[in-house]
């Protein structure tokens, strides 16, 4: 059935780059700033076979692992104290509110500073954007979780750390998974920003590349790296995210 | 068990009073509510809606406070839940994560006294004395809305407690489930003599269900007038003995509320 519906948009994409390759041989052939789709694939072709885009896509997401994880260990407890003691959801809470209105980009200029040119300043941009909407996605969930389940637990002996991992948690778990998806797209959104504008000598990841793209005026290579930079969004939803939320979803009856 | 087990008072309430902070000021719940529910008895409360009956059973459940009064769980003041009065609530309360055996494992896992084989036994054989020993790897929401309140009763005797507290459980089910559920805990209360009681707003449900019906009225909520039930068990809802004396109980609580609402 899935393979049925991959034709639509499978005969769509080839469509609109068939006539996108059409278009640009006809109009602007040979121009520097329109790539024809061939031009962007013959790149991508001799960027998989010479390593290099493996390599900065795995340096890519070995930073957006850790700053997302790091964001992640941090996000939860510090969201679930702020759903249990009003004064850090007035004063934490309020903060991680602001924060999180602030686009990631923003942390560049300070973590430069603070940082260097270093691979710290990248992890420091990257968990800057995951870990608010971390705290504000638990801190809902966890207040959003029905009092009566607190209640039913407490009759039955369950008390402190027991109800929290127990019950609270388990409990605010679907609100938890989709703080942790929009922490994930936070996460990839920093880290973009902060290997464009971080330039830095310990690794190469995507961002770099699409700098130098730019450096160069290999409008084929800009376009091929933003091409996986999408890839890479688009894998972590429907294989990470998509069937987490799916079974849970399925597991609790909260979808037919 | 012998006749003076029988007579002992398990739970012993004097005086409760309970008062809440409304938009509309301070609000008298429940006053002065004296009520001693003997072993093995099962006492039903009811009453109109803000009579507080469902304030008392919190209040022996130990999740609210009273503000004055005592109240003695074999002699031992309730302050705080626990599981030795479990409470059964108008929703099933059974938790979504878990399945049904797990549901009915979690209060028994908490009994430090039990290894993780014996209470798999117990779980098994309350799951079965309600009749779902069949759907133990089922999760809530693929039961019916009667299974789910025979697993949160399941739930709530596993752990074995002195009194059993029951928050209007029947009032979510449509009439057929319900009836099913009046004789299932029939059953279960001839079988194992739990202490139980009862809140409802069903008068003919507390004279099927109960012993004792006690009958309280609103602002402030007191207890009013107290029935003894001696028609046989099992009791069939649709009995004509039964459904005389609930008439008579009806008519009585239309007479205080006459009352107390003339006096106003």
């Amino acid at each position: 059935m899935s393979l049925r519906r991959a034709i639509a948009p499978l005969l769509a994409l080839t469509l609109a780059l068939g006539l996108w390759e059409l278009l640009v041989a006809r109009y602007a052939p040979g121009s520097p700033f329109l790539p024809t789709p061939s031009a962007i694939g013959r790149w991508i072709w001799g960027a998989i076979l010479d390593g290099s885009l493996v390599s900065a896509t795995l340096v890519t997401l070995k930073r957006l692992g850790a700053g997302f994880l790091i964001g992640a260990a941090i996000g939860i407890p510090l969201g679930a104290l702020c759903a249990r003691v009003r004064v850090v959801r007035d004063t934490l809470g309020m903060l991680a509110l602001g924060l999180q209105t602030l686009p990631s980009v923003c942390w560049v200029p300070l973590a430069i500073l603070w940082f260097g040119q270093e691979e710290s300043a990248i992890l420091f941009v990257t968990v800057m954007g995951t870990v608010w909407s971390v705290v504000l996605a638990v801190q809902e969930s966890v207040l959003a979780v029905p009092p009566l389940y607190v209640r039913a637990a407490q009759t039955m002996g369950s008390r402190g750390f027991h109800l929290w991992s127990h019950v609270v948690l388990p409990a605010a778990l679907p609100g938890v998974l989709s703080g942790m998806k929009q922490g994930w797209a936070f996460a990839w959104r920093s880290l973009m920003a902060a290997e464009i504008f971080v330039v830095i000598l310990s690794g190469y990841g995507l961002g770099s590349m699409l700098h130098d793209g730019r450096e160069l005026l290999r409008m084929e290579q800009v376009v091929g790296v933003m091409g996986m930079v999408m890839l890479v969004g688009l894998l972590a939803d429907l294989a990470i995210f998509g069937p987490a939320e799916r079974w849970l979803r399925r597991s609790r009856g909260l979808s037919a | 068990m012998t006749q003076s087990a029988e007579n002992t008072v398990q739970l012993a309430l004097q005086g409760v009073t309970k008062s809440f902070n409304g938009g509309a000021g301070q609000v008298t719940a429940l006053e002065g509510i004296d009520l001693d529910v003997r072993q093995g008895e099962f006492v039903c409360l009811v009453g109109p809606s803000g009579c507080g009956k469902s304030t008392l059973l919190s209040l022996i459940a130990g999740l609210e406070q009273a503000d004055a009064g005592s109240m003695l769980l074999d002699g031992e003041p309730v302050r705080t839940p626990g599981r030795d009065r479990m409470v059964m609530f108008q929703q099933d309360a059974l938790f979504p994560w878990l399945n049904v055996l797990d549901n009915v494992l979690f209060g028994l896992r908490l009994k430090s006294n039990l290894t993780e084989v014996e209470c798999l036994e117990v779980a098994r054989y309350y799951l079965d004395l309600v009749g779902l020993a069949d759907r133990e790897l089922a999760r809530p929401h693929e039961l019916s809305g009667g299974m789910r309140q025979r697993v949160a009763l399941a739930r709530c005797l596993a752990p074995n407690p002195r009194v059993l507290l029951m928050d209007e459980p029947f009032s979510s089910l449509d009439a057929l489930t319900r009836d099913q559920l009046y004789g299932d805990i029939q059953r279960i209360f001839t079988q194992r003599r739990k202490t139980i009681v009862l809140v409802t707003h069903n008068i003919r449900e507390a004279v099927c269900l109960g012993d004792r019906v006690v009958l309280l009225s609103p602002n402030p909520g007191r207890v009013r007038q107290v029935f003894d039930i001696n028609l046989p068990r099992p009791r069939r809802i649709n009995d004509p003995a039964l459904a005389n004396l609930a008439a008579e109980v009806t008519a009585a609580l239309a007479t205080h509320l006459a009352t107390s609402e003339s006096v106003e």
